[in-house]
């Protein structure tokens, strides 16, 4: 935490921060240190080489190959390797830590929608435990937004029609900033929320005080039901549609040969647009729901279709995912 | 263009000249609109051209200015949200569809190329002509969507933003873009062509000036990439139109398909506006130091490596938008290729001071102010490529900050170096040079101070495209970027003075007022129809000073002989 206090930088409140917050001021000294050898070349010749008279030519200078490789290769050296570097702290930044609670976000002119793996629903605000890694799964109802907590870093866009996933874990308690960082129309700069985070003790507390009849999950094996979604979709299921238990995270094999992982977005495709990748040994005979179900409908069912993957391991409830 | 009173000396010699049966200059080679309107001379379609973009960068420049007004306070209290949309709409789709794309290759590529390859015009003068209406009729369509009810999209036309949500006329704007986009196929074509077949003899490869080596880069990037965006913006006014389902999602399309194909042309759009100016530069450095450019060669490679890897880098726009991190790493290894030809011009450009003779005449300091914004620019674009610093400061105002810094302190400051260069061929007069050097100073600095503190607000976390800003301590470092936009303005509005001035009062302009060498050089100012009167047989590679040098001492040592005698 030796950056935390320099001027100009945002207070970091994530584990991930100060990995950013390392390699942005390293590229800045560096980047510094060059200019000034470049500018201080350029006033050396400058001053020395001024033209005395006004008839004055230049001295032609070559210089063999030697010199014009040597600054092609060691810019593309260094590059280089700013790029692994970068490339590292991403993969960081992206790569989801096992066991980080889920976490939806919907993004909606011009406002931030939140669900809580307890079912609780917020707007514009979010409360997270201080010390947990928390995975965020991002969508839009309608244009592109995108969701940026500059404190921890963490920036990813809400794309309609599909999921993007970020997470962050915060290392302190208070208050920070939410913004919407792509353009999304007439408020674009009122979308904006905060995020409160919380002891674990003091977030299990605001949970339960505010906690909803239903989790996500069994919110969503309602809707399963009343979408009549388990008619085809049975345990016991008479071949008519694929049994869900266990098939999120799994690797599907489609009609035609080619083989899907049934991740969030496969899933939300096959909801909406139940034609396109149809499982191999079964008729596409699924309506589409496409306009009958909210985003956070989906969501619901996302969250159920996940809960029951540990439903299979445990024959736990609808709970699992809490 | 008529002489000014108060000119009487020269007029005499001019008249004298006239006495000698020469022809006229392009100027004077007929009179009246019509001899203007309907010319297929490169030099006053040139000139009609940099009337056409100056009044566009003025406007752009009107809504920048309105644009930085709202932003001294957090409130958003000067005008309303849809407004402030509109204004920064208007200020991007302006300055990057009708100055900064055009700038450069339509102006002084179409006046010099064909000067500096020994031509007596472009390979097709009549396209010429016609790219210069196709591109004025592709203006008026978007300023006209601008004007009956705005436009809201920012320049980009993010869907489903453009195609379903906005109210504001995108269908009028988007045929606007695809119009003028075949003036700049036009335009590209035609210097293409042009360097290929219209070299004067001995003009080779090598002995081409730098600036025509940047056109004929630039024209391969224009020619390979306008199309794919001219055809993506009209699929968004087709989308809007007919609900085709191409980018929507309601609609059954792909919104990140809009991305790739909209940056597939706009990211080597950046290279259309940067490497005609990187052309300028190398131009405005040999001349100013007297000397051949530093690695001619590498300097022209670095070029064709830049048109040819900007092809390949779209995807570094796109680190955040949920694409898998392997493309993002692709485009990142890729973004950090293309950033080395432009350290190797660079290096180049500094080494050409080494042992040169250099003045400080106008075009130089800004080329001088060319280098240090390009260091700023070029090395935050470094930062932005690199993956980990990119995901916090994407959308926010230190990509705003890189982007301007790369367009306006390389190009504008190209642009003008260039118009200060050639004033004089192109006009035939001089300009005042006190205030035209206090004008780049001024610019240097307002640039600075306009764009520099926007690194430091969008690093701490300042989204683009924010109205009002709900962070109040953010607003002593905007109230420094719009005081420097006022300095800015100011550094802008002085060549408008004094260079409108000089075409009336400006004393005449002899044939070669800097002492350069080059083709354009040895001819009158401002040159004639045919701009060379005997056929051009070049015998040099470009820059020869050493030549020039040779024949000054040739010239002293017979002055000193006669004195003797």
């Amino acid at each position: 935490m030796i950056l935390a206090n320099l001027p100009f930088m945002p207070e970091q409140a994530s584990t991930i921060a100060h990995e950013i917050d390392e390699l942005y001021v390293f590229t800045v000294v560096l980047s510094t240190v060059v200019s000034l050898l470049i500018v201080a070349a350029l006033i050396w010749f400058m001053v020395r080489y001024k033209r005395r008279s006004a008839d004055e030519i230049g001295h032609r200078e070559t210089a063999g190959d030697w010199l014009e490789i040597t600054w092609t290769v060691i810019p593309a050296i260094v590059f280089l390797g700013l790029f692994f570097w970068g490339a590292k702290v991403y993969f960081d930044t992206y790569r989801v830590p096992e066991g980080a609670d889920r976490y939806y976000v919907v993004g909606k002119q011009w406002m931030w929608k939140f669900q809580h793996p307890a079912g609780n629903r917020e707007i514009n605000e979010l409360h997270v435990p201080v010390g947990r890694p928390i995975e965020l799964v991002i969508t839009s109802e309608d244009v592109i937004h995108s969701f940026f907590v500059p404190a921890f870093r963490t920036k990813r866009d809400a794309v309609p029609g599909r999921y993007s996933t970020a997470w962050f874990e915060a290392t302190k308690t208070g208050t920070y900033d939410i913004f919407c960082a792509e353009y999304c129309g007439a408020e674009h700069s009122l979308m904006i929320g905060k995020i409160t985070v919380m002891e674990p003790a003091d977030y299990e507390a605001w949970l339960v005080d505010k906690l909803p009849e239903r989790t996500l999950a069994a919110s969503g094996e309602e809707l399963f039901q009343e979408k009549s979604c388990n008619t085809c979709h049975r345990a016991d299921s008479d071949a008519r549609a694929p049994i869900l238990n266990g098939i999120y995270g799994s690797e599907v094999a489609l009609l035609g040969g080619a083989r899907v992982t049934a991740d969030d977005n496969y899933i939300r495709e096959s909801i909406i647009n139940p034609a396109g990748k149809v499982v191999a040994g079964y008729q596409p005979i699924m309506p589409t729901y496409k306009g009958q179900l909210t985003e956070e409908e989906i969501l619901e069912l996302m969250s159920y279709i996940q809960s029951l993957e540990s439903a299979g391991h445990e024959g736990e409830g609808a709970e699992g995912t809490m | 263009m008529n002489p000014g009173p108060g000119q009487k000396e020269q007029d005499m010699s001019s008249t004298a000249e006239h006495q000698t049966d020469a022809p006229p200059d392009y100027l004077n080679d007929g009179y009246g609109l019509r001899s203007w309107l309907l010319t297929t001379d490169h030099k006053r379609i040139a000139m009609l051209y940099l009337m056409s973009v100056t009044i566009f960068f003025m406007m752009g420049s009107f809504f920048a200015a309105l644009i930085r007004a709202e932003l001294v306070t957090p409130e958003g209290d000067l005008v309303t949200p849809d407004m402030y949309n509109r204004l920064f709409t208007m200020h991007g789709v302006i300055m990057v569809f009708l100055f900064l794309i055009p700038t450069i290759p339509a102006v002084f590529g179409n006046f010099f190329v064909p000067i500096m390859i020994g031509a007596k015009d472009l390979a097709m003068p009549r396209l010429n002509l016609a790219s210069w209406y196709v591109f004025n009729v592709g203006a008026v369509l978007i300023l006209y969507s601008i004007f009956a009810g705005g436009l809201d999209t920012g320049w980009t036309f993010y869907v489903p933003y453009s195609s379903s949500y906005s109210a504001t006329n995108v269908v009028t704007a988007a045929v606007g873009i695809f119009i003028a986009g075949f003036a700049s196929i036009m335009t590209g074509l035609n210097l293409m062509v042009t360097i290929h077949r219209m070299r004067a003899p001995g003009m080779t490869w090598f002995r081409l000036p730098l600036f025509v080596w940047a056109n004929y880069a630039t024209s391969i990037i224009i020619l390979l990439g306008t199309p794919v965006v001219a055809i993506t913006i009209l699929m968004v006014g087709a989308e809007r139109m007919f609900q085709l389902g191409i980018f929507d999602p309601a609609y059954g399309g792909d919104p990140i398909l809009f991305q790739h194909l909209f940056w597939f042309y706009s990211h080597p759009a950046v290279y259309i506006m940067v490497l005609p100016a990187m052309g300028i530069q190398s131009e405005l450095m040999a001349a100013f130091a007297r000397k051949r450019i530093f690695g001619y060669r590498y300097v022209v490679y670095s070029s064709l490596g830049i048109a040819v890897l900007g092809f390949l880098v779209w995807g570094h726009h796109m680190y955040t938008s949920g694409q898998s991190a392997y493309a993002a790493a692709v485009f990142s290894i890729l973004t950090m290729l293309v950033a080395v030809p432009s350290a190797v011009k660079t290096f180049n450009w500094t080494a050409t001071l080494y042992r040169g003779s250099i003045s400080f005449q106008t075009p130089m300091l800004y080329a001088l102010a060319f280098m240090g914004l390009f260091l700023v620019g070029g090395l935050t674009g470094v930062m932005l490529g690199t993956l980990g610093i990119d995901v916090h400061v994407h959308d926010t105002y230190f990509v705003v900050a890189h982007f301007h810094y790369v367009m306006v302190g390389v190009t504008v400051s190209a642009f003008m170096g260039g118009l200060h260069y050639w004033w004089p061929k192109m006009t035939g007069r001089l300009y005042p040079s006190f205030p035209s050097k206090i004008s780049a100073i001024l610019v240097f600095l307002g640039f600075n101070l306009t764009f520099f503190p926007q690194f430091l607000l969008g690093f701490m976390g300042m989204p683009r495209r924010y109205h009002a800003y709900p962070v109040e301590d953010w607003q002593v470092l905007n109230v420094l970027s719009s005081a420097g936009a006022t300095v800015l303005g100011v550094g802008f509005l002085l060549p408008a003075v004094y260079l409108t001035w000089s075409l009336f009062r400006g004393k005449r302009a002899p044939a070669n007022p800097w002492g350069a060498v080059g083709l354009e050089w040895d001819i009158p100012s401002p040159p004639t129809k045919h701009n060379f009167e005997e056929d051009v047989v070049v015998t040099h590679e470009a820059y020869d000073y050493d030549a020039r040098r040779d024949a000054i001492a040739a010239a002293a040592a017979a002055k000193q002989e006669a004195d003797l005698v």
